[in-house]
């Protein structure tokens, strides 16, 4: 309704163009638009300075670098949405890779089992939290700050004297140097392709047949033949080099659970109704410190997945492991994808978006040699950027009420 | 407001009213809030509580909805005494509170606040793992704002950040008729809000009396209460000083209860907090 009227409260001609383009940006409901626009001026920029950085060996690492920031940032969304934050992600991942990594090499575990405890202690840290931020009312923004320091801590303490232990070549190993065949990476895509397309059929129909307005058919076409567009290009891409790898699949593939829990089910609704408005959520009769517990627990496990990936692609968990800037590109990422700071606003999608922004700013200023310096300043100013869009986005809102 | 007939939710008798409470008391340390209050609802009837600031007028819609216990008084359904020791309790009982900051989620679609806590699923899911029928909670979310004529809301896949206060009024309001309660509090529910606004809220609350419930509402506006009320109770100092039939009563004559002129007492009297 809001959007006709602004769109005649603007002026024609150019101006008024770039203004409706700006309202567009800025109103968040072309979030993902605007996500995508910035990859590909990121993309173009990179390719400029450096001819390497769409080639199809480094568009393949660069997805690889980033299947653990992806894998953590999932977890950080789902936080996010309840309108918390959990600043100890970066070391529940690093000290889960070290359990799992010295239950390999020190306790001769199986890589499955190992990888199993790591999780599990990655869920226990996460109802840990949880339960400080529920029983005690703890800001989650302390708590977690301790948490960052006391698992770092712990991280140290399970890794011993050497502070590195190599992992052999194991399951764990194979998680991020295993590729399809390039005829398996396109069976997958057309799966995928059609999966996705029949889903939106079925939805229209059924919404047709329950006599509710189906939603513009051209917008959702676009969208499909966008994403469909993407995929192919994406094992395209892939094939060229090694093939489409587990990794990346693993993690769509995480994402697409994380989709449906958040979009389609009770419990997703409730995390966001906790988000948007906590106390209407518990006088509607939701145990709004059940959702809050569940879901630090999923978001420490998801930190520990990614834990694992990191460790898969490093061939070994060190000190290191899970530190420096991994936890601020874990929550900088969905962030400038679109979901909000301020809880109840957001997508799962943003995970893998805003860890493709981030891992394409990193990736292309690897290429180009810059120094750390350089490269720290760009990531903040871009993440700047992200929430001042998002920050005009809420105040539009607030005059629209 | 609906022209087609709507039956009677509930059938009561003369004798003994459908929501009815004797002798409520209520002390906060050396202050009476509420001493020896007496209130009655009937079906298809809208009372209007009003009071001063202090008067007493939340303590009592409290003590209904269970969310502040009461320490004396006793409560009566149709005539048969229950206790209302939770809002869980009044919730059973079938009395719901539609409080003043209306409780709804900015970020859901309309029929996601409608449903809140109360989704519905696809059959054969589980409550866990449930797919959610949204179509089936949107179509009867339709279905209920049309019943109750709400027109002012027309796409209820908007989200609640887009609404008015009127909008948001009528959702609040619908979402309490979604558990099929025979007595609505309703705190306030003009406030705030325009004229046009206002009448579409008071629309809704004649349609709630055609429905054959029991409405409570509190309200300063005396202009809104006179609109819409059938009977006016008027509480001072936790205690209720007047009850006015709607036809055949004056503001002067409300106002004067309410500051208490006409009882001797003076208007600036000692406040009693709530």
């Amino acid at each position: 309704m809001s959007e006709k009227e602004q769109d005649t409260q603007v002026s024609g001609g150019v101006g008024g163009t770039l203004r409706r383009l700006g309202r567009v940006l800025t109103e968040g409901r072309a979030g993902s638009l605007l996500v995508i626009l910035m990859i590909a001026a990121i993309w173009i920029f990179f390719q400029i300075m450096n001819a390497n950085f769409l080639s199809p060996a480094n568009l393949t690492n660069l997805m690889l670098q980033n299947v653990a920031v992806a894998t953590i940032s999932i977890g950080v969304v789902l936080i996010l949405l309840l309108g918390e934050i959990d600043l100890s992600v970066g070391s529940v991942s690093g000290l889960c890779a070290a359990v799992m990594a010295v239950l390999i090499v020190n306790h001769n575990t199986s890589p499955m089992l190992a990888m199993l405890a790591a999780l599990a202690t990655g869920a226990a840290i996460g109802l840990f939290t949880g339960f400080m931020i529920t029983r005690f009312r703890i800001p989650s923004f302390v708590i977690t700050l301790a948490g960052l320091l006391l698992w770092e801590g712990l991280q140290l303490y399970v890794l011993g004297a050497t502070g590195t232990v190599n992992l052999p070549n194991n399951l764990v190993t194979k998680l991020t140097s295993t590729f399809f065949s390039p005829l398996a990476g396109w069976i997958i895509a057309v799966l995928a392709i059609v999966c996705m397309c029949g889903l939106a059929f079925l939805g229209r129909a059924r919404r047709r047949r329950a006599g509710l307005p189906a939603g513009p058919m051209r917008a959702q076409a676009i969208r499909l033949v966008l994403v469909g567009a993407a995929m192919i290009a994406a094992i395209v891409v892939f094939n060229k080099d090694r093939g489409l790898p587990l990794a990346v699949v693993i993690v769509v593939g995480l994402a697409l659970v994380f989709v449906y829990v958040t979009e389609q089910t009770r419990f997703g609704r409730h995390i966001f109704a906790v988000g948007g408005n906590a106390e209407a959520a518990r006088r509607a009769g939701i145990r709004i410190d059940r959702v809050r517990i569940i879901v630090f627990v999923l978001a420490s496990a998801l930190a520990a997945g990614g834990g694992i990936l990191a460790a898969s692609r490093l061939l070994a968990v060190n000190q290191s492991s899970g530190g420096s800037d991994l936890l601020l590109m874990a929550i900088a990422g969905p962030v400038i994808a679109g979901t909000s700071l301020f809880g109840g606003r957001g997508s799962v999608w943003s995970a893998l978006l805003g860890a493709l922004v981030i891992g394409s700013i990193a990736n292309g200023m690897d290429l180009m040699s810059l120094s750390a310096s350089v490269k720290f300043m760009v990531t903040g100013g871009v993440l700047i950027l992200a929430v001042t869009l998002e920050a005009a986005t809420r105040l539009r809102r607030q005059t629209e009420d | 407001m609906g022209d087609e007939p709507v039956p009677a939710v509930t059938a009561t008798t003369a004798a003994s009213p459908l929501l009815a409470l004797k002798g409520v008391s209520k002390r906060f340390g050396p202050l009476e809030a509420l001493t020896g209050v007496d209130f009655e609802v009937d079906a298809g009837e809208v009372v209007a509580l009003v009071g001063d600031n202090g008067a007493g007028k939340s303590t009592l819609i409290k003590a209904i909805a269970g969310v502040q216990l009461c320490d004396e008084g006793t409560f009566f359904m149709r005539g048969t005494e229950v206790t209302i020791s939770s809002p869980k309790d009044a919730d059973a009982l079938g009395i719901t509170t539609v409080y003043q900051d209306l409780a709804l989620c900015d970020n859901l679609d309309i029929f996601a606040n409608l449903y809140l806590g109360h989704e519905r699923f696809v059959k054969n899911a589980t409550r866990f793992t449930g797919y959610l029928d949204e179509i089936e909670m949107e179509k009867s979310s339709l279905k209920l704002l049309e019943s109750l004529a709400v027109t002012t809301i027309k796409d209820v896949r908007a989200h609640v950040a887009s609404l008015s206060g009127g909008q948001r009024q009528a959702v609040a309001i619908t979402r309490s008729l979604l558990g099929e309660p025979s007595v609505v509090l309703l705190d306030e529910p003009t406030a705030a809000l325009g004229v046009v606004q206002t009448k579409q809220v008071l629309n809704l609350i004649r349609t709630l009396r055609e429905r054959g419930l029991g409405v409570v509402v509190i309200s300063h506006n005396l202009a809104d209460v006179f609109e819409v009320a059938d009977r006016i109770i008027v509480l001072r100092l936790g205690g209720r000083v007047a009850t006015f039939d709607v036809k055949g009563v004056s503001h002067e004559d409300v106002v004067a209860a309410i500051t208490g002129a006409e009882f001797g007492a003076a208007p600036d009297e000692v406040e009693e907090p709530t």
